[in-house]
């Protein structure tokens, strides 16, 4: 009987997650419905002048593409919590921070990539010009693979909590704000002309420390609820 | 009987409290080769929580849990690599079939081959129900289909609770002569039930909670 290896118990899981996400995909057009709602309704709030679109496009998107992927976040462990799957990752012997990583990794490309991918079409109705429109998306890319590693932690930690969605809210979002400032930046910086680089290169920094250290914390978390 | 025993799964010493209810009040316990353990009592006495604290799924707050002479704590990895775990829920996806249950589940822990996969669902009498989404399998079928996963990952301790709600009578028998067939070959299984064991050609040793 030959043990598997990481790489393969993590593609294992990751092929998983996928197929249960496209098995259940009125769960996986979610964020991307909200995402457009949002995004539709505030031209017809504020004023369909282009040039005042144009000055709170940056803010509008990302506050929009945020929210939306925190909608998914609750979902993240919820029903491998409830039907005992979890309790099996974390005895099947393979690390539980490689698991969460993957897990953290499938929740991205059900939740965030989507809202990456139509990113450009919500920010062409803002009227954000065609030459910004590489930002938005880069930003946007960036920025949810922050919330999906950083929002893993506190899913992990209220899985034990009746409701706990509110209380995932309260722990996730004031982390972000700094993904949200530098995110919301680079695309206003970019729709105005200027180069987009510094906060660009501060939000994959970001990414990169909650990719590192995330999945440790999720893991520890997991543990926690488990009891 | 104070030392961890040198082989097998040993527990000393355990007291664990759930909220303001001291429910386990120093509880010890020794599972060995070939033997099967069956913890019994009345509802709410603590056997799943004794099963969960064996599996290292709780930590006692007070005591021991020993595998193989030493605590549990320092070989995690050894440990979860030799034994398997099945609560009260079945750990079925609902949205995937019985085959890419056992696939995905046991294949993140060791190399399967589909021919494995369909005789162990065979053995246990669901092969028909292989490319059935387990959500519209009924109770004692996703019970069975959960207990082919044990067999398949083929490890030498098997912790069970209530192994046998929801299956029938025939179901009762052959989960009961698998158990059989595993402690004699020399494999160890702990499980909390509330009816009597008959597992043919071997005695249960009965470990009581109250």
């Amino acid at each position: 009987m030959r043990a598997t290896g990481l790489l393969r118990a993590g593609g294992l899981l990751y092929a998983r997650d996928l197929k249960l996400a496209f098995r259940r995909w009125e769960q996986l057009t979610q964020p991307v419905v909200f995402f457009l709602m949002v995004t539709t309704l505030f031209p017809l709030a504020l004023s369909p002048e282009l040039s005042q679109l144009r000055q709170v496009a940056a803010g509008v998107v990302w506050v929009a593409a945020l929210l939306s992927a925190l909608l998914a976040l609750e979902f993240m462990f919820r029903s491998d919590y409830e039907d005992g799957t979890l309790e099996q990752l974390v005895l099947s012997g393979q690390p539980l921070w490689w698991l969460s990583l993957v897990k953290a990794c499938a929740h991205w490309t059900v939740s965030g990539l989507p809202l990456v991918l139509i990113s450009p079409l919500v920010a062409a109705s803002l009227s954000v010009p065609a030459h910004a429109q590489w930002t938005v998306i880069a930003s946007l890319a960036l920025g949810t693979g922050i919330l999906s590693f950083l929002g893993a932690v506190g899913a992990a930690l209220t899985l034990g909590v009746r409701r706990g969605s509110v209380l995932l809210s309260l722990l996730v979002l004031p982390l972000t704000m700094p993904a949200l400032i530098f995110g919301a930046r680079a695309v206003d910086m970019a729709i105005m002309g200027d180069s987009p680089r510094g906060p660009l290169l501060l939000l994959s920094a970001m990414l990169i420390l909650s990719v590192s250290l995330g999945p440790f914390a999720t893991s520890a978390g997991l543990k926690v609820s488990m009891e | 009987m104070d030392a961890l025993h040198p082989e097998g799964l040993s527990a000393r010493g355990i007291h664990v409290w759930r909220g303001d209810r001291h429910v386990l009040r120093n509880v010890a316990i020794d599972v060995l080769q070939g033997e099967v353990v069956h913890v019994s009592g009345p509802n709410g006495t603590g056997k799943t929580t004794l099963l969960r604290v064996l599996a290292g799924l709780l930590p006692a707050e007070q005591g021991t849990v020993g595998w193989r002479g030493k605590p549990l704590d320092g070989q995690r990895d050894e440990f979860n690599a030799e034994f398997v775990y099945v609560g009260h829920e079945n750990a079925l996806k609902g949205d995937l079939t019985a085959f890419e249950n056992l696939h995905y589940s046991v294949g993140i822990r060791r190399h399967l081959s589909v021919a494995e996969i369909e005789s162990t669902l065979d053995l246990l009498g669901i092969l028909r129900c292989r490319d059935l989404p387990a959500r519209v399998l009924s109770a004692g079928q996703r019970r069975r289909l959960a207990m082919s996963r044990v067999l398949l990952l083929g490890a030498s301790l098997w912790v069970l609770d209530e192994p046998f709600t929801n299956l029938d009578v025939a179901g009762v028998a052959l989960i009961s002569s698998l158990i059989g067939e595993h402690a004699g070959r020399g494999g160890m299984a702990v499980l909390a039930a509330h009816q009597g064991l008959n597992i043919p050609g071997l005695q249960a040793r009965v470990s009581e909670l109250n």
